[in-house]
């Protein structure tokens, strides 16, 4: 029993530890379908984590926090796209250009308005999204078997966990079931036939984009105001990267993106859970190590087991009108 | 005259310094096919852009149906009733048919009533027109010819009254072709008006009922078909009178240079697509390689210019086998004097991104002459491609443009300047004047002529019959991978084309 529970335990903090991947790379998903590879999804996240623990603390209010988490990061990505869609920039250089601004910009603007070393003030009760306990989740807890399923692993969590995993079959159906989603998956394969079309490519870009920044923002509140209690520098520690990773990894796939990202999650969760504890037939092993495999892992996934990932045929190209 | 169904009048167009279009004055009539002729860059695309929506005129007026039209989008044109086929077809490979087709015209927010709809829809058309397509079959595993049937469903979905085809045939086998056209006539039959642009006078001739002559932006004649000749339009096109069939004189052939023996080769997939083929050609003679494209004459090029292995077979130049299992790299072909123009110029000849004049040796570059210890010799290269740039006349002659910025016909030349100016023994070319326009095409032909008779041996490979026809001393026909016939150049076009079909196998094959 005692394996069993620690199994529930490894797969509830790989939920936790997933939710920040998961809206990252759906997140990325609806900017690369459009044709703008965006490797600042990173930077929107830590844009995001700050702007809403920021605002949390100063107006004592979560929902106005995750509000200008979104309101923040949706701003950074209509940068990227001023740059690289109305100006046909280098996508990949206005990301990275994004990354930058956003690591050095959260630092000192924490510092200049909470004199805490760029961290903001610890978020009080009522200022963070606390745990959602389902109904009858305490009422079936010693139910064997279901009922820490029931109680540890689907209920707990924030309102943001839920949303995130929601996400998911309302992103495949608006890509799928929708014109907005037609319109879209055709631009990132073929601008030139949306625009002989008589739809404008620039405006569903720019849409697209907004969708990757309010998503983007949503991870980062996540991450300043759910897993943590407030922002700290460089908290993303690269998860935008991984989420990026994820993205190819799932084939531009909203529900490979689900299992890709639970997949991270649950190696993030069994390198914390792992560490320090003998294993068997190896032995003990350094941390370092534990900490490394999930990196490890994404670079073996994804360079052998994924078989051909093709993206989005006019990803990374800005839009020209031939001549 | 039938009503106008659109008017052009006075429309200027300018990308910079270069003027486009110059004070174009068109009437299209409706019920018609109207054809539009003109070489590459005489303007006739940037016109029907204007036309579509895609560009903006600088000046002048558009009335459809003989109201004064604001076409500022492609939106406004569709909402005109013109519809347009691009040359490049505007499809979204990936998706099916009727997404396709929906495109920019679906009638709901939510996709299943939109494709319901669409699905009776083109079932009408289907009907209708005789334009049959499986409306759930993915873009890019359909052939060329329907995936254009798509783009004229595409327009005729969104109501188009006027459709406009840019270079339809371009990548059409004949027998597509010919289908294209019978749509086209009954297109006609239920009152579309068609306009069809294209470079190829042949077509023009077969279908359309008027023709309108473009030259340097500007509209230089519109003839009625049936009172205009092939010459006449030639001469409209080029400003000068056109050898459409150049002369030469008897081939004075002497030893065998290539000689192909039982040669095999398969393609990526593993299918044989060259079966067992033998020839041989000799200096001071053109060979030309008729069929229809796809019967194995692309392979066949690639395993003698050494870019694909064979099966089995052998190839000898000058009476020195050539290592056909892929040890033989081209560059030690053409130190062998075998010069090759490649069919796809885009992909192999040339590389777009670089200036002219690096292209002009590319292939070459490690030829002393080009070098100047281990560096390239800058000043030797470019007074080399000035030299090829006089002698081909490629224009513009600037050896430093990048060549993507040429038109067709000048890329062409660059590669065949390249070829020919080593001074080969052996030159193979496919596909010479694909999209190339029609005095370009007279100079590629005199220049070949010209390498025969200097004694080399040339073979030609070409999906154009006339070229073939008036190129070749000795035709050989490919069908399915096999050599199904050898045809003197006097053979008909009828002949050649049964050929070709694969009709007259048995008694050709001997």
């Amino acid at each position: 029993m005692d394996v069993f529970i620690a199994i529930v335990q490894i797969l509830d903090s790989t939920i936790r530890l997933s939710v920040p991947l998961l809206l990252a790379c759906l997140a990325g998903l609806y900017s690369e379908r459009a044709g703008v590879f965006d490797i600042g999804l990173e930077g929107k996240m830590l844009v995001g984590a700050f702007a809403g623990a920021a605002a949390a603390s100063v107006f004592h209010s979560a929902f106005l926090g995750l509000g200008m988490a979104i309101v923040m990061s949706v701003a950074f990505a209509l940068v990227h796209g001023f740059a690289s869609i109305t100006h046909r920039g280098n996508q990949i250089v206005s990301g990275v250009a994004i990354n930058f601004v956003a690591a050095g910009s959260t630092i000192i603007l924490g510092q200049a308005w909470f004199q805490q070393g760029g961290r903001t003030p610890a978020l009080q009760p009522g200022e963070r999204f606390e745990a959602i306990t389902l109904p009858g989740a305490a009422a079936i807890h010693d139910v064997p078997i279901i009922g820490p399923i029931y109680s540890e692993l689907l209920s707990g969590h924030s309102i943001l966990v839920y949303l995130a995993f929601a996400m998911v079959p309302f992103t495949w159906w608006v890509l799928f079931r929708t014109r907005f989603g037609l319109r879209l998956r055709a631009v990132g394969e073929n601008p030139a036939a949306v625009d002989t079309a008589g739809i404008s490519v620039a405006w569903l870009r720019y849409r697209a984009l907004i969708c990757t920044g309010v998503l983007t923002g949503i991870a980062g509140a996540y991450l300043s105001m759910v897993q943590n209690g407030g922002f700290v520098k460089d908290m993303t520690a690269g998860k935008g990267y991984i989420a990026l990773a994820a993205l190819i990894f799932a084939k531009w796939r909203p529900v490979n993106a689900m299992f890709a990202c639970l997949l991270f999650g649950f190696l993030d969760a069994a390198a914390i859970r792992l560490q320090g504890s003998p294993l068997p037939l190896i032995g003990k092993v350094p941390v370092q190590f534990m900490q490394a495999l999930p990196y490890v892992l994404t670079v073996i996934l994804l360079a052998g087991f994924i078989g051909k990932a093709i993206p989005p045929r006019a990803g990374g190209v800005p839009y020209v009108k031939e001549r | 005259m039938a009503q106008a169904a659109i008017e052009l009048i006075g429309i200027n167009k300018s990308f910079g310094a270069v003027r486009a279009n110059r004070d174009i004055n068109l009437e299209i009539a409706r019920g018609t096919i109207h054809g539009i002729v003109g070489e590459n860059g005489a303007g006739k695309s940037t016109l029907m852009s204007i036309l579509y929506g895609f560009y903006q005129a600088d000046s002048g007026e558009i009335r459809v149906g003989g109201k004064p039209a604001s076409i500022k989008t492609s939106n406004d044109a569709i909402a005109l009733g013109i519809g347009m086929v691009h040359q490049h077809f505007m499809l979204v490979d990936n998706f099916t048919v009727l997404e396709n087709i929906i495109l920019g015209a679906e009638s709901d927010a939510l996709l299943k009533k939109s494709i319901a709809k669409a699905r009776s829809e083109l079932e009408r058309l289907e009907r209708e027109y005789g334009l049959e397509v499986d409306p759930d079959a993915i873009i890019e595993e359909l052939p060329v010819g329907l995936q254009q049937r798509v783009e004229i469903l595409k327009a005729l979905y969104r109501g188009a009254e006027i459709l406009i085809l840019d270079e339809p045939t371009g990548v059409l086998t004949p027998a597509e072709a010919d289908h294209l056209f019978r749509i086209l006539r009954q297109l006609k039959d239920q009152g579309k008006t068609v306009v069809l642009i294209t470079h190829k006078l042949r077509e023009i001739m077969a279908i359309t009922d008027n023709v309108s002559v473009m030259r340097q932006g500007t509209m230089v004649a519109t003839r009625e078909t049936s009172k205009t000749t092939v010459g006449e339009l030639a001469e409209l096109m080029v400003g000068r009178r056109v050898l459409l069939r150049v002369e030469k004189g008897e081939a004075e052939a002497g030893a065998v240079k290539l000689a192909v023996k039982n040669l095999t080769v398969k393609d990526s997939r593993g299918v044989t697509m060259v079966d067992d083929i033998s020839f041989d050609i000799k200096a001071g003679e053109i060979v030309g390689i008729a069929g229809v494209a796809g019967n194995g004459q692309s392979e066949l090029l690639e395993a003698i210019s050494g870019i694909r292995h064979a099966v089995s077979g052998s190839v000898m130049l000058d009476g020195k086998p050539i290592d056909l299992t892929g040890k033989a790299d081209p560059g030690e072909l053409r130190d062998r004097g075998l010069a090759h123009v490649p069919e796809d110029r885009h992909h192999v000849g040339l590389v777009l991104a670089f200036e002219e004049n690096e292209n002009s040796i590319l292939g070459y570059h490690d030829d002393p002459r080009y070098l100047k210890g281990p560096f390239l010799n800058i000043d030797a290269i470019m007074a080399d491609a000035k030299d090829k740039i006089e002698k081909y006349d490629i224009r513009p002659g600037n050896p430093r443009l990048k060549t993507a910025n040429f038109s067709g016909g000048n890329q062409q030349k660059i590669v065949l300047a390249r070829e020919m100016e080593q001074d080969p023994g052996v030159l193979i070319v496919g596909q010479p004047t694909r999209g190339v326009d029609v005095g370009a095409i007279e100079f590629i032909h005199k220049r070949l002529i010209a390498m025969r008779d200097q004694g080399k041996a040339v073979l030609v490979v070409s999906v154009e019959l006339d070229e073939i026809r008036s190129l070749s001393d000795r035709i050989l026909v490919m069908f399915a991978g096999r050599i199904v016939g050898e045809r003197g150049p006097e053979a008909t076009e009828g002949e050649l084309g049964l050929l070709m079909a694969g009709v007259e196998r048995q008694e050709a094959a001997e």
